[in-house]
């Protein structure tokens, strides 16, 4: 009895009382237990808007999901047709955006991670690029405007591309750098050892090692940029006719969802859900297998 | 034998190797400095072809609500107030959502659902802006016109100041309306970096505390949080960043009017927003094309000083 006493005034603070040590314990147990509910909760409306979006595209477009909207260009109102051409202007300036866009973000990272250790030039072109990256995309639609758009004389498909090209940079530089930063200091070591001069090193040695991080940058351009809207509202503008001519207006189909889905005519609004439908399952198709490139590697 | 034949390449090679070395080099520091120079001119374009708006308005183009094509006048104060109105607003929604998740994905989700629900809410952000837009206006905006706004007036109607706040017609579009876009937008970007911040937290430090009799949630609170405060708010800013430019998903379901809306159910608009807008109806050369494109730099300098701060606090710790 009086050992027990001993050790009851051995414990510091509240502990002393037992009923005050259960409370206490009970409080903060009861605090854990409602933060992790919440935050489960969180999750679950995080993952619920995901699947929102997803139902939605699909409920609304697999029905018009017709072999003529790949085959039929864009026809007036009430005369059917499909998207053709949009489709095949978003592949056009997509590819040429990321042609243009992945050798300077390539040759950029290469500078950062191997060349830009420390010096002031480096942590400025990381910070330009930070900035870039997650700089609002109209803006660098009107900087193409006034670059590559007025003193032209109209829009046209391949001011698209660049603005495009813009965007595709900043992101393959991220993924370069980090991925040439993860190569072992043994592995350019043993190159050096071996006489290569620095270049080769790099473009023999480090390029190899990091192609998969590479590609996955590369990749995750291509998604990022295939659903841009707003930069080409002011490049390329969009195209109801057919046409691939890289000095005329080029459709587009992010620009082409947002012209059919505001208007008023049902079979446009119907073509509208089928393009959100394909470019967003395109994109997040794009998304998993970028990942996958990554995690095989490991 | 094998010696002499290595021998007699050195010099030749050593010297076809500098000029290598050399051109190389050259070549991604050129690179190098294009970035730096793309970023140099599209601030200064965008500046040149504002110059006329703030020539011919002044200082007071940042605070004049008018917009009248018809009359050639123009001022930004709407569009940024609605710009900087829908993005704390998002921020206020998504940041709460975007903690939990990021805590659910360090300290309790089991190891084997950890990999695929994150990954799900990355794909969030993947997808495209005009698809919000789209959902926003054929889902949301529905929803927000039937269910949600009407019996939201009605709760507040009657009480002073709160009535004002929640007034108007229900629409469903509005600045409400865009914010909570706006929040579904920017939740993936803020959970990943706070997640990815959070793993940073040396396991010793959390065992320590788990070691006392911590709950996960003390442990949290008392050690991850105040490890990773400084990186925590550089992801909420880039968020913050993310949601300022915001252009499609926003014109969708704002409302598109130029007036200071007092209830967050009245309509508004962006500076994004009206540039996406008024930009087809503007001839080249004309004070309104420069107007937007000062509205533009405007919105870049904002932009700019959110994302800079940042990166100043996502840095990674040196030591």
């Amino acid at each position: 009895m009086s050992g027990a006493a001993a050790t009851a005034d051995l414990r510091p603070g509240p502990a002393k009382d037992e009923r005050v040590a259960k409370a206490l314990g009970s409080r903060r147990k009861r605090a854990n237990m409602i933060v992790q509910v919440l935050c489960i909760l969180a999750t679950v409306i995080g993952l619920l808007f995901l699947a929102a979006i997803l139902f939605t595209l699909i409920y609304r477009g697999f029905a018009g999901l017709h072999l003529s909207v790949f085959t039929e260009v864009t026809k007036p109102p009430g005369s059917g047709g499909g998207l053709l051409n949009p489709i095949v202007g978003s592949l056009i300036q997509t590819a040429i955006g990321t042609a243009i866009g992945t050798p300077i973000g390539l040759m950029v990272g290469t500078y950062l991670a191997e060349y830009a250790a420390g010096s002031a030039l480096g942590n400025a072109v990381r910070f330009v690029s930070d900035v870039l990256l997650s700089a609002p995309s109209i803006l660098i639609g009107l900087f193409i405007y006034e670059l590559a758009v007025a003193p032209f004389g109209g829009f046209s498909g391949i001011a698209g591309a660049i603005a495009l090209a813009v965007i595709v940079i900043p992101i393959v530089v991220r993924t370069t750098e980090d991925m040439l930063n993860l190569i072992p200091t043994a592995l350019r070591e043993a190159a050096v050892a071996l006489g290569a001069p620095k270049w080769k090193m790099i473009v023999l040695i480090c390029y190899r090692a990091a192609k998969d991080g590479i590609l996955t940058g590369v990749l995750l351009a291509v998604a990022r940029v295939a659903g841009e809207t707003a930069p080409l509202l002011f490049t390329s503008l969009g195209n109801l006719n057919w046409s691939v001519a890289l000095n005329r207006p080029m459709a587009s189909l992010p620009v082409t969802i947002y012209q059919y889905a505001g208007a008023a005519y049902e079979d446009w609004v119907e073509l509208a859900w089928v393009g959100a439908l394909l470019i967003t399952f395109g994109v997040l198709a794009l998304n998993i297998v970028a990942r996958l490139v990554l995690r095989n590697r490991n | 034998m094998s010696q002499s034949i290595a021998a007699p390449s050195t010099t030749a090679h050593r010297a076809g190797s500098n000029i290598g070395d050399a051109i190389f080099g050259f070549a991604v520091r050129a690179a190098g400095v294009f970035v730096l120079l793309l970023l140099g001119s599209l601030i200064v374009t965008l500046f040149i072809g504002g110059l006329p708006a703030f020539k011919a308005f002044g200082l007071g183009f940042v605070f004049s609500t008018d917009w009248d094509p018809v009359q050639d006048v123009f001022g930004a104060a709407v569009p940024i107030y609605g710009t900087l109105v829908t993005s704390v607003l998002a921020l206020i929604m998504a940041v709460p959502l975007a903690f939990g998740i990021a805590f659910y994905l360090t300290e309790l989700a089991p190891m084997w659902i950890r990999r695929p629900v994150g990954t799900a809410i990355e794909l969030l952000a993947a997808v495209p802006s005009i698809i919000y837009g789209m959902w926003g206006f054929f889902v949301i905006v529905p929803l927000m016109s039937q269910y949600i706004q009407p019996s939201v007036i009605d709760t507040f109607d009657g009480i002073p100041v709160l009535q004002d706040f929640f007034a108007g017609p229900p629409f469903g579009t509005g600045i409400f309306t865009a914010a909570l876009i706006l929040a579904v937008m920017i939740i993936p970007f803020i959970a990943a970096t706070m997640r990815d911040v959070f793993l940073t937290v040396p396991a010793v430090f959390k065992e320590s505390a788990y070691g006392v009799g911590c709950t996960t949630w003390e442990v949290m609170r008392a050690i991850v949080l105040p490890y990773t405060r400084a990186s925590v708010v550089g992801g909420i800013m880039l968020g913050l960043g993310r949601a300022l430019g915001e252009t499609m998903a926003v014109t969708f379901v704002i409302g598109n009017t130029n007036r200071i809306a007092t209830s967050i159910f009245g309509p508004g608009n962006t500076i994004a927003s009206i540039v996406a807008l008024e930009f087809p109806e503007s001839q080249a050369g004309s004070l309104k094309l420069s107007s937007l494109l000062a509205l533009g730099f405007i919105l870049f300098v904002i932009s700019f000083i959110v994302l800079a701060i940042s990166r100043l606090l996502l840095r990674p710790r040196s030591k």
